[in-house]
């Protein structure tokens, strides 16, 4: 049934179809027609960014929390532009986003009309999909597509721009289904080819040393996705590593966690993965983070991948069983092949694999120095991590880019998938509380927190104002000191300590910055005090920025420097990074 | 353990490719939409991989379906991902590498203005007519050729040509078909 509308009823209408309620974004002259449409509805909340980039972290927070689509809504040029870093990062870490874009009139398009831009050129190459829509019949299929494209197979970013005179026209409005739509060569497969589950299932019944390495694919592949793995890892006793992306989808209290593998990741999860016989990958891509120096990762190990993704596929390392297809169908089938060959779980011919690993884990490479004088940033977030338990609320937790940033994903615990919201592909710096900020909205009651550092945070800083406009109220965590922690640490690692501009100056007052906005800002800089300081900011009913004064010169370990195999990680007891290259790198000054 | 610790100087490994690049051509059924072919071809430059010819043309109206020939030198890991992340892409329908599913049909034409007088345009003639190239233009000083054939085989009536008087050539770039009765 067609329904007579203008090009802007009609946005509001498909993406009420499409079960949309939240939309961040920002207006300008270009878009007008949309926002009038949106002021005479009341199914759709619209919420005021500050900066387009913070619409598209906060869509992402949206989405990555609850498993929906988030949606951004932007003017044409200026704005299109700003949104370009949250698309890019969108795409790189698979979150769905349907991002539209106002453009100029049609009949301007190409004479450098005010505000204008090459918005389809510009995000080609950021977005899974984008498109110009220059007639008012086109509209309906492509805002249907676009959710399509963006939430099934990989999910990604979709870009739609809209001229204002296609706002303006009158056309008519349909639903289209699946079927009729333009893109008959866009089907992402979802079933696994049973062969090769079954020869997976095989080879993972004649393991003697096996591990689930993890991924953000098991996120994407919703909650359905973290209880078969579970049930799998059970049913295997297997033990199980994950991705930074995949945190939570296995539950951090399991004894079978090995903790977070790759570049900041723990002793026993990285040295499982260098010498396993048998490596199951479920929805992660051998990232460089993971794999380290590629001709020296995990060599003696046959490997099973399952990704939705064909390209993903021996793209950086070559496995002996590709499984196409969702994470969640894939494990279920896994574990339902496993349950017809065999009721026992491996116990026996695993347990000296165990024993091996439980050596590893007795290093106990997150272990850290901690100080009565300073507060050390570790210490910091298991406090944050103890207290926010001790809410008894649903927690979710963002992250900016950084030492911090890592320290999060090794101290703080994770049983829940999609509670765990961070830039891992892009590493964008600034995400954090705008993603907060995003996930706030889609959960009002849960305790959402940004575990931030005081350069990254500075960013999108702005954003805490979107927070006391809308009464959310999420806690800025920030680990205060005074570097850009991560490029210091680099800078000790490789470049002889010459601190090139990565120190914080004249950082603003943080508390004072809190109150200008409307927020409440606490400061504390004692480890006697910080549980307190922690009650106070969880106690208080609005958004919190605290300023949590840390050790400055703190190095973010273990860690494997890059171009090194897993075996070469440098622990925290041994390593004094910093000498070590000190007089290395006095050589070559 | 840390006495293995170096600075490596870099923020990622750096591999050195130990496989030898191949010359490939590729077909690519596409829908025939704006941006379609930007979409193909800033795959390619974004992640530097080569373009050495390109043919592009709708082929199937009433479907608007295009099809894009590449050919393309990498190693055969290299090959593989390109066809994956081609396939990728929402317009695109199919990927087929033509070099790896055996021998096919490879065709291209080419243009060629030759100008000269005199003994010149004798030897032009006898050639051209060795390598059935027709005339489709002549003047009292030029001549307009058109050649189909082999990229190698024009190639070397490009080389035989340019002593000759070679002002211009242009060249459509690859069509290329697999022998036999299966289609695409
Ligand atoms: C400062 C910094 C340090 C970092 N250090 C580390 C580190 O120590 N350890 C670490 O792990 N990471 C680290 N990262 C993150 C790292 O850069 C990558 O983002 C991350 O490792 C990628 O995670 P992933 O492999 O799970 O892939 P993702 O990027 O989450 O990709 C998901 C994969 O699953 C597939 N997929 C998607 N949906 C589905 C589905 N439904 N079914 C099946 N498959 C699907 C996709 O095709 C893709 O291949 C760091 C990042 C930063 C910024
Ligand atoms: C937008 C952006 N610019 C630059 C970088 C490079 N970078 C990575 S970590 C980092 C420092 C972050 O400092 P801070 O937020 O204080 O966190 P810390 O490492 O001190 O915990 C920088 C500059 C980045 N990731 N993102």
């Amino acid at each position: 049934m067609a329904e007579q509308m203008t090009g802007a009823e009609m946005v509001i209408r498909a993406l009420t179809d499409n079960g949309v309620e939240h939309i961040f974004g920002y207006p300008g002259g270009a878009a007008l027609p949309i926002y009038d449409a949106m002021f005479q509805q009341d199914k759709i909340q619209h919420i005021l960014v500050r900066h387009e980039q913070g619409a598209t972290h906060m869509a992402e927070g949206y989405a990555r929390s609850t498993g929906k689509c988030g949606v951004v809504l932007v003017t044409s040029g200026p704005g299109a532009t700003n949104a370009v870093t949250g698309l890019t990062d969108a795409l790189m870490d698979s979150i769905p986003l349907v991002c539209i874009t106002a453009q100029v009139p049609t009949n301007l398009i190409g004479s450098d009309a005010f505000q204008e831009c090459d918005t389809v050129g510009i995000t080609r190459s950021c977005t899974k999909y984008n498109y110009l829509v220059k007639r008012i019949e086109d509209l309906p299929r492509v805002l249907h597509e676009a959710f399509l494209i963006a939430t099934t197979g990989r999910p990604g970013p979709v870009v739609i721009d809209i001229p204002k005179d296609v706002q303006f026209a009158l056309g008519n409005y349909y639903q289209p289904d699946v079927e009729t739509l333009r893109h008959q060569s866009y089907r992402p497969q979802m079933d696994g080819d049973l062969g090769a589950i079954e020869a997976a299932v095989d080879m993972m019944l004649r393991a003697e040393r096996p591990v689930f390495y993890t991924g953000g694919g098991v996120i994407n592949a919703g909650p359905e996705a973290s209880e078969a793995l579970r049930e799998l890892a059970e049913l295997t006793g297997f033990p199980v590593t994950s991705t930074l992306m995949g945190l939570g989808a296995f539950p951090a209290s399991n004894p079978q966690w090995l903790g977070m593998l790759g570049m900041h990741g723990t002793y026993e999860a990285n040295l499982a993965m260098h010498d396993c016989d048998v490596m199951i990958n479920i929805g992660a891509r051998f990232d460089d983070r993971i794999t380290g120096r590629i001709d020296a990762f995990s060599p003696g190990s046959r490997k099973i991948h399952v990704d939705i993704d064909p390209s993903s596929i021996n793209k950086v390392v070559p496995v002996d069983i590709p499984i196409i297809g969702d994470c969640a169908r894939v494990l279920r089938e896994m574990v339902r092949v496993y349950r017809s060959k065999s009721n026992q779980p491996r116990t026996e011919a695993i347990a000296p694999w165990w024993e091996q690993i439980d050596e590893w884990r007795a290093v106990n490479s997150l272990g850290y120095k901690n100080s009565t004088t300073t507060i050390k940033p570790q210490y910091a977030i298991e406090r944050l991590y103890e207290a926010s338990k001790a809410q008894g609320k649903d927690v979710y937790i963002t992250t900016e880019v950084g030492q911090h940033q890592m320290w999060a994903a090794q101290h703080f615990h994770f049983d829940q998938p999609n509670r765990w919201m961070t830039s891992g592909g892009l590493g964008t710096m600034g995400y954090g509380l705008p993603a907060a900020v995003g996930v706030q909205v889609a959960h009002p009651d849960a305790l959402v927190i940004d575990i931030a550092g005081e350069a990254s945070v500075q960013m999108t800083m702005q954003e805490i104002s979107t927070a006391v406009q809308y009464r959310l109220p999420v806690k800025i965590f920030i680990l205060n000191n005074e570097r850009m922690g991560m490029v210091r640490q680099w800078q000790d690692l490789l470049h002889g300590s010459r601190y090139a501009h990565s120190y914080s100056e004249s950082l603003p007052d943080f508390v004072k910055l809190a109150e200008a906005y409307g927020a409440k800002g606490v400061r504390c800089d004692n480890p006697a005090e910080l549980d307190a300081a922690i009650a106070e900011m969880l106690d208080y009913d609005g958004p919190v920025l605290f300023d949590v004064v840390v050790e400055k010169d703190e190095n973010c370990l273990p860690m494997i420097p890059s171009g090194k195999p897993h075996n070469e990680i440098i622990l925290p007891d041994t390593a004094n990074i910093g000498s070590i290259i000190d007089e290395k790198g006095r050589q070559l000054v | 353990m840390n006495a293995h610790l170096q600075p490596t100087g870099s923020a990622y490994f750096l591999t050195t490719e130990t496989q030898a690049a191949e010359r490939h051509t590729l077909t690519v059924l596409v829908d025939n939409e704006p941006g379609v072919l930007a979409r193909v071809v800033g795959l390619f430059s974004a992640r530097g991989y080569n373009i050495d010819s390109l043919t592009v043309s709708e082929t199937e109206h009433d479907k608007h379906r295009s099809r894009i020939t590449i050919v393309t030198m990498a190693t055969p890991k290299v090959l593989a991902q390109i066809k994956l992340q081609l396939e990728r892409l929402v317009p695109v329908h199919k990927v087929h590498d033509l070099t790896a599913e055996g021998e096919s049909l490879e065709r291209e034409l080419a243009l060629l203005k030759v100008a000269g007088k005199g003994e010149n345009r004798v030897e032009t003639l006898r050639l051209a007519d060795a390598f059935r190239a027709q005339v489709v233009d002549a003047s009292t000083e030029s001549f307009v050729f058109e050649i189909t054939g082999k990229p190698a085989k024009i190639d070397q009536f490009i080389t035989l040509m340019a002593p000759l008087g070679l002002v211009e050539v242009v060249r459509t770039g690859l069509a290329a078909i697999t022998r036999g009765p299966e289609g695409m």
